[in-house]
C-alpha cells in the first residue's frame, strides 16, 4: 500500500498541486495516453460494437461466476496445475509464501501485478526473508524507490527521467558511479543489464493475469517489455496471482477483449506480446516450469457481485479512465492514497477497503462523465461514485457547513417563488461581478477553489427565465 | 476437511449467495458448458477478411508500425540467406540457436555454411534465435508461437535478435482462426503450456512514455515470410 491513505486525500491533492516536478510528468499522460487512444480508436470501425460484446460477456461470466470458476479450476488441474482460493488478501499472501518456502525459494521475479500489490505480497514475502524482484521496469522503478504505482499500467509516470537517474546511481550498486545515465535508452540499457541476472538466478516466478478461461484453464499476461515471459518461464515454478472476476469463458471471448485492452490501455492494436500459459512445462519441453499454481483471490469481490457495484467486476484494469479523468491528471495516482487511483479507483477502493476508509475519494470527481464515455467496459462510473457519496451520507456525520448549506439549499429548492427570485439574483450578482471576462477570479467561500481557477460566471438570466421566453417564443 | 478446501467452499458459497443460486440450476449449468463446447465467435473486424495476399500485406504494414522487421521471400534457401546477411549486417556472430521444428529442420541449411546451427532451448549467452509460427493473425500481425521441444519458449525471449519464420500459407487473418487451428493440433479446450502472441520487438514506455525497443526482449524482431 501507499504511505498516504485515502483519508489524506485532501492534504495529499493540495501538495500534489504545489509538486512543480509532479505537474511536469503528468503532461506526459495527456501527450501520450489519450491522443494515442483516440487514434487507436478510429482505425478499428467494430471497437464501439466490440465494447457492446465485450461488455455482455462479462455480465454472462458474472452472473455463472460459480460455474465458470468450477470450470476453469477443473481445466488447471487437468493440465497439471494447482488452484487456490484466497477469501482474503491474508489468505493469498500466506499461500503464496507457503508455495515459496516449498520451493526452498531465495529469490523471486515478478512480472507486473497489481492484486499482489494489492494483498501486500512483496513486503510479506521479504520479511520472510524471500528476495524479492519486480521486473517490469516501471515496476522496478517503484521498488528501489520505495514507492507505490502512481498509475495501474503506467506506475512511474509522476516520474521524470533525471529523478529515475538518480535512483539507479544510488540503488545498483557496483556499476561506476560517474557513468551516463542521462537519457530514456541509457536507464533502459542498465535495467535490462541487472534485471537479466534476476531473471535467471530466480526460484520462483509470479504473475498476475489479464484473463482467466474457464474453457482452457489458461492465464493471460500483456505485456510489452517481454519481463513476464521471462518470469514465467525460467524458474522452476510458476504462481499466477489474480482475482476472481478476471475470468472469461472461452478464447473466443478473450479475442473480443483482448481488442479492447491495448486499445484504450495504450493506443496500440495489440501489445508486444499476449501470452497464454496452461499448466506446468509439459513432457519434452525444455522450458517452463515444474510447478504451476494460481492464486484466486475473492478480497471483497463476491460482496460487490451480489451488490449495487456488480457492474465494477467488469473493469479490465485499462487505465483508461485514469488517462481521461481532468482530477487525476491534475493530482496524479499517489494523492488518492490508495493503490487504484482515478475514478476506477474511486469506486473500487471503498468496495475493498470500506467507505469509511475512503470517504472523499468518490468526491474527487467533476462529473464530467469522460471515464464512463472511453471505459471499454462501459462501467458507469459516474454513477457508481454517486452511489458511494450517498452511502457516505447515510453514515452520518458530514461537516457543519456542508449540513448548512445543504439546509439553506433545501429551504430554497423546496419554494419555488423563493428559489426563481433568490437564483436570478445571484445570476445577475456574478454576471455583474465577473463583467466583461465572464470569469470569476475570486469568490467569497470558495476561495480554495479560484485559488487555482477561474470561475465562469452566469451569463445574466437563469435557467428558468430563458426557458419561460424560449416556451413563450415557440408557442404563437 | 483442509483449510485449502474450506477457503474454495468459502469463496463459491459467498458467490453463490450474492447471486442468490444454489449451483445446481439445470439452466445455468446448460447456459455454460453450451458456451465452453460452442465457445461463439464475436464481431471479427473487417481488416481480419480477405484473400491471402490481402491478408499478408495487412500483417506486413501492423508489423512494421510495430517496429519489426519483415521479409518476405519466395524459396527456403532465400529466408537463410535473409538470416545470414541481417546477423552479418548487425554485427552479430553467424551462430543461430533454434528448437527441433521438422519445418525449420528441413530448411537447405548446406546454402549458408558460415552459419553455425545449435539445437534446443536458448541460453543467456545466445544473441540470435530462431522460432517458427506455427499460424499468425494478419488483423494485428501477430505470429503465434507454441511451447515445445519443437520451438522452446526462451528462444523468443533471451536472445537480442530474434528471427520468426511463417509459412505464407499458415497466415489466418483473426486470432479466432489461429485458435481454431490450436484446437486442430491439441484438441478442444487444450493449448500447449505456452502460446505466445508476438506482435513486434520488446519494448518499454514507462520512463516519460518514450518508446525504447529492447526492454527484456528481444531488441530486434525480423519477420521471414516464405512463399
Amino acid at each position: 500500500m501507499t504511505d498516504a491513505s485515502p483519508q489524506d486525500f485532501k492534504e495529499s491533492a493540495s501538495r500534489a498541486l504545489a509538486n512543480a516536478k509532479l505537474q511536469r510528468a503528468l503532461t506526459n499522460v495527456k501527450r501520450g495516453f489519450i491522443v494515442k487512444r483516440a487514434k487507436a480508436k478510429d482505425k478499428l470501425p467494430e471497437f464501439d460494437q466490440l465494447r457492446v460484446e465485450a461488455r455482455a460477456i462479462k455480465d454472462h461470466t458474472l452472473s455463472h461466476l460459480d460455474l465458470y470458476l468450477e470450470a476453469y479450476e477443473r481445466k488447471v488441474v487437468e493440465s497439471g496445475g494447482h488452484v487456490h482460493f484466497a477469501p482474503t488478501a491474508t489468505d493469498a499472501r500466506d499461500i503464496v509464501l507457503k508455495i515459496c518456502r516449498n520451493a526452498v525459494a531465495r529469490l523471486v521475479t515478478k512480472g507486473k501485478s497489481m492484486v499482489s500489490e494489492e494483498i501486500g505480497l512483496n513486503a510479506h514475502l521479504e520479511a520472510a526473508g524471500i528476495e524479492v524482484a519486480e521486473t517490469d521496469l516501471g515496476e522496478h522503478i517503484i521498488q528501489i524507490r520505495g514507492e507505490a504505482p502512481s498509475h495501474i499500467i503506467a506506475p512511474v509516470i509522476h516520474l521524470n527521467k533525471e529523478e529515475i537517474a538518480e535512483d539507479f546511481v544510488r540503488f545498483h550498486r557496483g556499476l561506476p558511479s560517474d557513468r551516463k545515465l542521462s537519457t530514456v535508452p541509457e536507464l533502459v540499457a542498465e535495467a535490462r543489464a541487472v534485471l537479466r541476472e534476476k531473471f535467471i538466478a530466480a526460484d520462483v516466478g509470479i504473475t498476475g493475469a489479464n484473463l482467466l478461461i474457464a474453457e482452457t484453464g489458461s492465464s493471460v499476461i500483456v505485456t510489452n517489455e517481454g519481463n513476464g515471459d521471462l518470469t514465467q518461464t525460467l524458474p522452476k515454478v510458476h504462481i499466477v496471482v489474480a482475482s476472481i472476476e478476471k475470468i472469461v469463458p472461452t478464447l473466443e471471448d478473450a479475442c473480443t477483449i483482448l481488442r479492447l485492452l491495448a486499445r484504450s490501455a495504450t493506443g496500440q492494436d495489440i501489445t508486444t506480446y499476449t501470452t497464454f500459459s496452461t499448466g506446468p512445462a509439459r513432457a519434452g519441453d525444455l522450458n517452463g516450469p515444474r510447478d504451476y499454481h494460481v492464486v484466486l483471490l475473492d478480497n471483497g469481490r463476491s460482496e460487490m457481485l451480489g451488490g449495487d457495484f456488480r457492474a465494477m467486476l467488469r473493469c479490465i484494469r485499462c487505465g483508461a479512465c485514469l488517462n481521461h479523468c481532468p482530477v487525476y491528471g491534475t493530482i496524479g495516482g499517489h494523492a488518492y492514497g490508495s493503490l487504484y487511483p482515478g475514478p476506477m479507483g474511486a469506486v473500487l477502493t471503498p468496495a475493498l477497503y470500506g467507505i469509511e476508509h475512503a470517504r472523499d475519494l468518490p468526491n474527487a470527481s467533476s462529473f464530467c462523465g469522460r471515464c464512463e464515455e472511453v471505459c471499454p467496459m462501459s462501467i458507469p462510473l459516474p454513477s457508481l461514485m454517486r452511489k458511494w457519496r450517498e452511502r457516505d451520507f447515510e453514515l452520518g456525520d458530514p461537516p457543519l457547513s456542508h449540513r448548512l448549506a445543504l439546509r439553506l439549499w433545501a429551504l430554497a429548492a423546496t419554494r419555488p417563488k423563493l428559489y426563481r427570485v433568490l437564483s436570478g439574483g445571484i445570476a445577475k450578482l456574478l454576471a455583474t461581478l465577473a463583467g466583461d471576462g465572464g470569469l470569476l477570479t475570486v469568490l467569497p467561500f470558495a476561495g480554495a477553489w479560484t485559488d487555482t481557477r477561474d470561475l465562469p460566471a452566469p451569463q445574466g438570466k437563469t435557467f428558468h427565465a430563458l426557458y419561460r421566453e424560449w416556451t413563450r417564443s415557440e408557442q404563437p | 476437511m483442509t483449510a485449502s478446501d474450506q477457503a474454495r467452499r468459502a469463496v463459491l458459497s459467498r458467490i453463490r449467495g450474492a447471486l442468490n443460486v444454489s449451483g445446481h440450476e439445470r439452466g445455468r449449468k446448460q447456459a455454460v458448458t453450451g458456451r465452453l463446447s460452442r465457445h461463439p465467435r464475436g464481431t471479427i473486424p473487417a481488416r481480419a477478411r480477405g484473400d491471402r495476399e490481402t491478408l499478408i500485406e495487412t500483417m506486413t504494414a501492423m508489423l512494421q508500425s510495430q517496429g519489426a522487421e519483415i521479409t518476405r521471400v519466395g524459396m527456403p534457401e532465400d529466408a537463410i540467406r535473409v538470416i545470414a546477411e541481417d546477423l552479418s549486417a548487425h554485427g552479430l556472430p553467424p551462430d543461430l540457436r533454434l528448437g527441433a521444428d521438422p519445418v525449420l529442420l528441413a530448411l537447405p541449411w548446406s546454402t549458408a555454411p558460415g552459419l553455425r546451427l545449435r539445437i534446443g532451448r536458448a541460453e543467456p549467452q545466445d544473441r540470435a534465435g530462431l522460432s517458427r509460427a506455427v499460424t499468425a493473425a494478419a488483423e494485428t500481425g501477430t505470429m503465434v508461437l507454441t511451447s515445445g521441444a519443437d520451438n522452446p519458449t526462451t528462444l523468443a525471449f533471451l536472445p537480442e535478435a530474434h528471427f520468426i519464420l511463417v509459412r505464407a500459407s499458415d497466415v489466418m487473418g483473426s486470432y479466432e482462426e489461429t485458435f481454431d487451428r490450436l484446437r486442430g493440433t491439441y484438441g478442444e479446450g487444450r493449448l500447449p503450456r505456452m502460446v505466445n502472441l508476438i506482435s513486434g520487438p520488446s519494448r518499454t514506455a514507462d520512463i516519460e512514455q518514450t518508446i525504447i525497443r529492447g526492454a527484456h526482449g528481444p531488441k530486434r524482431l525480423h519477420v521471414l515470410i516464405v512463399g
